[in-house]
């Protein structure tokens, strides 16, 4: 499809959506009334500019169905956000949302390199989390056999991993390095396995990460990106080339801007993604400030796809810590900790004010070996461990290792940071 | 194919196209249904050039179409067959048809016109059945066949039609529309305006709904059908569930 077609596309679809948000959704009626805004005059893409923000707040004052855009009789699911952070948030769809779901999550499989002859074990929680209903039916759709196992018993997990001949696994980046660590503790060797790929998604990670996953599982791993709030998975994923998520741009028009003055970002730039959706029925979103931050990329990618990529999440506007007026990522530290040698890729980050200071302690866990070995190397991965995170953060760190398997897992999305801060 | 973006028309100072944005690829069969009044009508009038549009643009194989007059967009492969027929009824269907290939003949010569005739006469028999029959004493249907064949003597890329089962009974009404699905599979490219939406979007690739000027609704004709706004609009019925 050229640029051009799908401009008229995105357009064509644009001017139905905000008519269909003006005159059905009394959130938006407003909205536009005060801005004066009159989406008969919607000329271009770029008017998209004139349209008013929606934030997380605006979903939680419409608490449940005060955005819905049809008739409660027209919707035929309701999914509810993971609330990650904080208050959860309700979302519908319509029977056409789902068929288009589907089509979306079959789409981003097919660019994983997923087929029908594949086996997918889906390991994301089934229930209101929008990432094992999404990617299930997506699955189905696209023809594969899919095991609904949702997420949690790891060791079950890989029992029907084995004896089910998954080849393909869907679940969070951290839960499948889990699995590999179950694996080596029940003496699964990862390349007995049938498994291939994995579709990773609704939690942040790293180029590092990735490469810890591919040679622990014996994979090919890629990234996903959705959120409930625009329609769940299926916005965005990455090709085989594993460099960029390709947007499915037909469906969601994306802008990148600048989180403190909301104005576009020069091309190419890192900032703040907001979605539109062009096809929404039940629930369209007008500009939705997602927090994630990322870049677009519109270089034509390698594998022939023309959708336009962005980059693996980078952080989050509101998961972004300011340490000593230092703006530190969690995932920066991470990527550090998956460079040395000796370390696990658990990890906990704890930021306390002492004396009015902002402390950060990084507790990480380390390899059985180093615990039993001299105090000595301990002082020298410890020293490593500092002065990376030091000439990566600009800040002094405080380092402590742990024993293996002493910090807190979790199956689902993780709690890397605790701020003990009262800000 | 087709590429309307934020088009304004109407007559004199009312407006009744409002912001219409719309396409239609090569292949497919997209339809745009809508009421009365909706600006259906005026939509394609405003494609061939009969009415100029007020604002936006019109692209037709990439071709502005405002600066053409409507014997050039019909020379350049976009024909209309218009609502209510509008045979030529004193004269013969075999007449009609050689009018439609005005085109074609200055183009490629006689031959070629006769050549498309044949081809006519295969896709309607029963034209050729009455060629020597004047227009005006076929039945309704007779006379829509005899229109569409006259608009696709100039072997057009794009054929619009407005309406063409009005005041046709549901069996006659099927026939022309298995036509129109004919012509898309034999590669035609076809822009459907009906207020007959259940049967139009039950062959359509994409449809367009328009209301009061405005395009409210877009996409796959399945996903129309199924849209319970669709439904309780212009399919005279609503699933209870």
């Amino acid at each position: 499809m050229s640029r051009d077609d799908l401009e008229q596309l995105q357009l064509e679809r644009l001017q139905s959506t905000l008519y269909r948000v003006g005159t059905h959704v009394p959130f938006y009626r407003k909205k536009f009334a005060e801005l004066k805004v009159n989406y008969d005059d919607f000329k271009s893409l770029d008017d998209l500019r004139r349209l008013p923000f929606t934030i997380k707040q605006d979903l939680r004052d419409n608490y449940p169905y005060g955005l819905f855009a049809v008739p409660q009789r027209d919707i035929v699911r309701i999914h509810s956000s993971s609330g990650t952070t904080g208050l959860a948030t309700v979302v519908g769809y319509s029977r056409n949302d789902l068929k288009n779901w589907s089509d979306l999550v079959a789409r981003v499989l097919t660019g994983a390199g997923v087929t029908q002859d594949d086996v997918i074990q889906i390991a994301f929680g089934y229930g209101l989390f929008t990432g094992g209903f999404g990617l299930h039916y997506g699955a189905e759709r696209l023809g594969a056999s899919v095991i609904p196992i949702s997420a949690g018993n790891t060791k079950r997990q890989i029992q029907i991993m084995q004896d089910f001949k998954t080849t393909a696994l869907v679940c969070t980046p951290s839960y499948a390095l889990i699995m590999a660590d179950t694996m080596m503790e029940m003496g699964v060797n990862p390349n007995g396995l049938s498994l291939r790929v994995g579709l990773f998604g609704a939690e942040p990670w790293s180029e590092a990460m990735r490469k810890e996953i591919n040679e622990k599982l014996g994979i090919r791993a890629t990234d996903n990106y959705g959120l409930s709030e625009v329609m769940g998975p299926g916005v965005a994923g990455e090709c085989e080339e594993c460099n960029g998520l390709h947007i499915n741009e037909d469906h969601f028009l994306m802008e990148i801007i600048d989180p403190e003055t909301l104005e576009p970002v020069a091309p190419g730039e890192v900032g703040e993604l907001v979605v539109t959706t062009l096809t929404k029925e039940a629930f369209p979103m007008i500009r939705y400030r997602t927090r994630d931050l990322t870049r677009l990329i519109t270089e034509q990618c390698p594998c022939g796809r023309t959708f336009n990529r962005m980059q693996r999440i980078i952080g989050r506007t509101d998961d972004m810590l300011i340490i000593k007026g230092v703006n530190v990522f969690p995932i920066q530290i991470e990527s550090v900790l998956f460079d040395i040698e000796g370390t696990q890729p658990h990890y906990q980050i704890i930021i306390e004010r002492i004396n009015h200071n902002d402390q950060i302690t990084v507790e990480v866990e380390v390899n059985e070996a180093i615990f039993f070995d001299q105090v000595r190397k301990q002082r020298e991965l410890m020293e490593l461990i500092k002065s990376r995170l030091v000439s990566e953060l600009g800040i002094g760190v405080n380092v402590k290792l742990v024993e293996e398997k002493t910090l807190q897992r979790s199956l689902g999305k993780s709690q890397r940071v605790v701020d003990r801060r009262e800000l | 194919m087709l590429k309307i973006r934020n088009l304004d028309a109407g007559y004199g100072k009312l407006r009744v196209l409002k912001n219409i944005s719309l396409h239609v690829d090569g292949g497919e069969i997209v339809t745009m249904i809508g009421a009365n009044g909706a600006g259906k009508t005026t939509l394609l009038s405003t494609v061939i050039g009969l009415v100029s549009p007020a604002k936006g643009e019109i692209f037709f194989l990439d071709r502005d179409c405002r600066k053409l007059n409507s014997q050039h967009i019909v020379a350049g492969g976009c024909v209309l067959v218009p609502e209510g027929r509008q045979v030529f009824a004193t004269m013969s269907v075999e007449e009609n048809l050689i009018l439609g290939g005005y085109v074609l003949q200055k183009k490629e010569g006689k031959k070629a016109v006769l050549k498309e005739m044949a081809h006519q006469y295969e896709l309607f028999p029963v034209l050729q059945e009455r060629k020597g029959q004047l227009a005006g004493t076929l039945s309704g249907g007779e006379q829509q066949m005899l229109a569409m064949g006259r608009a696709l003597m100039s072997r057009p890329r794009l054929v619009m039609m407005d309406e063409p089962s009005t005041g046709l009974a549901p069996l006659v009404v099927r026939d022309i529309f298995q036509v129109i699905v004919r012509l898309r599979d034999e590669g035609n490219t076809v822009l459907l305006v009906e207020q007959n939406a259940k049967a139009a979007l039950s062959i359509a690739d994409r449809g367009y709904v328009l209301e009061t000027g405005k395009i409210i609704l877009q996409g796959p004709a399945e996903d129309l059908l199924a849209n319970h706004d669709v439904q309780r609009a212009y399919l005279g019925r609503e699933k209870i569930e």
